[in-house]
């Protein structure tokens, strides 16, 4: 009477097992048959299900379920063939993809070289690493189903880096009429080449998205790194959950209502610490990190010597100690492009890690005859990851002899006056702070913020030619020791020119019922390759 | 009576026609893009406008409103600028939820609260009234979230009789359903018992002062029947008052519990879209929840001639 239709699948499920005598034998076989499902919680929850023509986060995850990827880098952030094996030309013009064999969309239609050369089109509008590629792009052909040739005008030696990126927005593979939607309108139908599918009758944006495995996918040999080598899908259903309250995530997981957590809030980590049937971990070693951004248009900080001022009176350690409050998930570091990365390095970043010094600022803002104008700081009060830098920042600034304006006001409207090119006395602005991935500011090409182009640059719109010469030099730079060198001259001049300032790297811990095992570590949260057992 | 309604209904119109055009403006005048949202962090000037263009953001206020005003006309509540689905749909979605654990609240709530009240206003000034008065001071009192983690800890963590959070619908089956609306709508009607109690109790007390009281009293009519018969309908009107705006409270969506307990209702639908500044999905949400206050004054204006034959429309 209460719910028939079960009831009458329960009686029915146990005549069967009777009637076969597995009931009396063996308990555990029809145990074994059920569906294997992750309930994961994830830090946001996806609106946007078109991950070109978005940087966030939770749709970038999401691509990576359902789409595939022609080359992706590995944890050494080396490209590795993904869709694709690759050969370059000696002039290094045309770089030469070859599809593997076995792959297919989710409708059932081949991938085909057709499908590839839509998609990168149409990624290559959006992105800013696509758009330098693609100013230097000759042709780019699919002569027969599983070859794809992109031929360059000029060489561009990280291309395949560029187009191997985890993030902000990787060149998925979509079909090609699909891929043909224009850049700035979201695409509307899902269908990927990935381990998983896009369940679009059980979605609802920003409560619940449900992938199925893809019992076609063909995975690579290799051992899975990163985006990179063979993604093995071991469960038949992942089911992405939001939750707004931090708290209740944290219950649900130690009741067993959820498997896993992507973010776990550092002062909640009491509670779960002691839990022997969940485990708390640095999933993702390279973390994030935090900065803050100069308006370049406006009094004080059109003038350097403020700016580096502003850099000599911020301090990391008490800034990071205040945002995250446990030292094991921060990091003093003075490296723009990550203190992990391939390209990091602290080279002159001694007034950023070695602590405040409010005489020198002091004295700088002396020098540059700074008469007291006031310093409009953005500061957002619903995102909890930003509420701190701000408030902290203030108070270094204001000792150093800065007249500060401290303005509180909602993300949303952050991100609208951000925008603003106004003076701040009219709706303009002279500072804010947020938050990247370190994959996310790596290497010059993928880092807005050392973008120099004035009006085409990111919010705060430096003119800064010195640093366009330098990502051109690092664009022509041949192999990684010629990268690099390139790398350590931008990481000097920002630190001399505080293009942003860099306030340090911090970690988000994540957690997971023991029964979930060989989870891939990687900066994009991954469900391929992981194993769930009975509990 | 059905002339009165149908005039009601009518006189709905200028209201709900006023609401929309001053949600419309106070939202245009709100900052924040629903196009930095769709774009992510790292989209440039150029990229952001494109994007606003083709959401029609660009566009004066006047061609966004009349185009706003014609999709209504049909019927049509429009679509998500982030998520791009159609608004009415995402209603219906998450209407479902509140609506269930509303009523399951106010059940709870009516169940325990007019009882308690005429109780309390029987035993006037004595401790069975001071302990209901003092409950609904409590009730009062305490945040609902801290009610809400409080019940958690006792009935999901230690007893583990029920789920931590979620939602299932009625027809997923009873059993589940009850379990996990239980501690949403037990914590919502601490509120409302709290409420409704003292209402029934002050309107009481002035009922029983009354001649009719006494002389039933005289006839010798039996004390429960006094009490519940004839005072209890006599001191209908406010009470029914407060249970008809309490469940319009409810409905218009209880943000903090829908978070406690992860239920996806409208509440949290409604947060969400403000932050996005999705303006589609706020501008129907407060339409929805405009409609719904005048539906439910309606349905209590009328309720009381049941109660009280003397009104008459």
């Amino acid at each position: 009477m209460l719910n028939l239709k079960s009831a009458l699948g329960t009686t029915r499920g146990l005549a069967a097992a009777l009637l076969t005598g597995s009931a009396l034998i063996a308990p555990g076989a029809l145990a074994a048959q059920e569906e294997t499902t992750i309930t994961a919680v994830m830090h946001s929850g996806l609106r946007v299900l078109d991950p070109v023509i978005t940087t966030a986060h939770i749709t970038r995850n999401h691509g990576y379920m359902i789409y595939d990827v022609l080359t992706a880098v590995d944890e050494n952030f080396a490209p590795q063939p993904q869709m694709a094996d690759w050969e370059v030309s000696e002039d290094g013009l045309t770089y030469t993809f070859t599809l593997r064999d076995g792959l297919v969309f989710h409708d059932g239609a081949p991938v085909t070289g057709a499908d590839v050369v839509a998609s990168l089109s149409r990624w290559g509008q959006k992105d800013s690493g696509g758009q330098l590629i693609f100013d230097r792009t000759a042709s780019l052909e699919a002569p027969d189903d599983k070859t794809v040739v992109w031929t360059l005008s000029e060489p561009f030696a990280p291309l395949l880096d560029v187009i191997s990126k985890q993030s902000a927005v990787p060149p998925f593979i979509m079909p090609a009429r699909v891929a043909e939607t224009s850049a700035d309108e979201t695409i509307t139908e899902y269908v990927g080449s990935g381990p998983f599918v896009f369940n679009e009758a059980e979605y609802e944006p920003g409560v619940n998205v449900t992938y199925e495995k893809f019992d076609d996918y063909v995975p690579r040999d290799e051992p899975a790194s990163w985006m990179a080598g063979g993604k093995m899908v071991n469960v038949d259903r992942v089911v992405w959950t939001t939750m707004p309250d931090a708290l209740t995530a944290l219950n649900a997981l130690s009741a067993g209502e959820i498997d896993y957590l992507e973010q776990v809030q550092i002062d909640l980590m009491p509670i779960i610490e002691g839990n022997p049937d969940v485990t708390v971990e640095k999933r993702d070693e390279l973390g994030y990190v935090t900065i803050g951004r100069p308006n370049f248009l406006h009094p004080p900080f059109d003038n350097k010597l403020v700016r580096q001022a502003a850099m000599a009176a911020l301090d990391q350690e008490s800034m990071l100690a205040t945002m995250q409050g446990d030292p094991e998930y921060y990091n003093v570091c003075g490296a723009i492009f990550g203190c992990s990365t391939p390209l990091g390095s602290e080279e002159g970043s001694e007034p950023l890690t070695g602590g405040a010094d409010p005489e020198a600022a002091r004295a700088l803002l002396e020098e540059a005859g700074y008469d007291g104008t006031p310093v409009v700081l953005m500061a957002p009060t619903d995102v909890v990851s930003l509420i701190n830098q701000p408030v902290v920042a203030a108070q270094a600034l204001r000792q150093a002899g800065f007249e500060v304006d401290l303005q509180s006001m909602d993300w949303q409207s952050v991100v609208q006056r951000r925008a603003q090119q106004s003076a701040p006395g009219e709706g303009g602005w002279n500072m804010f702070f947020t938050n990247w991935m370190v994959p996310e500011v790596s290497d010059p090409l993928i880092n807005v913020m050392v973008n120099g182009r004035g009006d085409d640059a990111w919010f705060g719109w430096p003119t800064d030619p010195e640093i366009e010469d330098l990502r051109a030099e690092f664009v022509a730079a041949d192999g990684a020791d010629a990268q690099k060198e390139v790398a350590m001259k931008i990481q000097e001049h920002v630190m001399d020119n505080v293009n942003y300032i860099m306030m340090g790297e911090y970690i988000i811990p994540q957690a997971r019922r023991n029964t979930i095992q060989n989870m891939i570590p990687s900066p994009v949260p991954v469900f391929w390759n992981m194993t769930k057992e009975a509990e | 009576m059905f002339v009165y309604i149908l005039k009601r209904i009518v006189a709905t119109i200028p209201v709900m026609v006023i609401v929309a055009v001053f949600v419309f403006l106070l939202l245009r005048l709100t900052p924040g893009d629903p196009a930095a949202i769709l774009a992510g962090d790292s989209a440039t000037p150029a990229q952001l406008d494109r994007i606003r263009e083709r959401l029609g953001l660009n566009d004066p206020l006047i061609v966004q409103f009349m185009r706003w005003m014609g999709q209504l006309l049909r019927g049509d509540l429009g679509t998500s600028l982030i998520s791009n689905t159609s608004v009415s749909g995402m209603l219906v979605d998450r209407l479902g939820p509140t609506i269930n654990i509303a009523l399951m609240t106010i059940v709870i709530s009516v169940a325990l609260a007019v009882p308690m009240g005429v109780i309390a206003a029987w035993r006037h000034r004595t401790w069975v009234d001071f302990l209901v008065m003092s409950f609904s001071v409590l009730g009062f009192s305490v945040p609902v979230f801290v009610i809400g983690y409080i019940l958690i800890q006792i009935f999901a963590i230690e007893l583990r009789w029920v789920p931590v959070q979620g939602y299932r619908a009625p027809s997923d089956g009873i059993g589940p359903f009850f379990s996990r609306a239980i501690l949403p709508s037990l914590t919502l009607a601490t509120i409302y018992i709290a409420l409704i109690a003292r209402m029934t109790r002050a309107s009481m007390l002035e009922v029983l002062g009354e001649d009719y009281i006494r002389t039933a009293r005289a006839k010798g009519v039996r004390e429960n029947v006094v009490l519940f018969r004839h005072a209890l309908r006599n001191a209908a009107v406010p009470i029914l008052t407060i249970i008809g705006t309490g469940f319009a409270l409810l409905i218009s969506g209880v943000v903090v519990t829908e978070s406690v307990f992860n239920i996806p209702g409208i509440g949290r639908l409604t947060v969400d879209a403000i932050l996005a500044r999705d303006y589609p999905v706020i501008q129907a949400m407060i339409l929805l929840t405009a409609g719904i206050y005048v539906f439910v004054n309606l349905l209590v204006d009328v309720s009381y001639s049941f109660f009280d034959p003397r009104i008459r429309y």
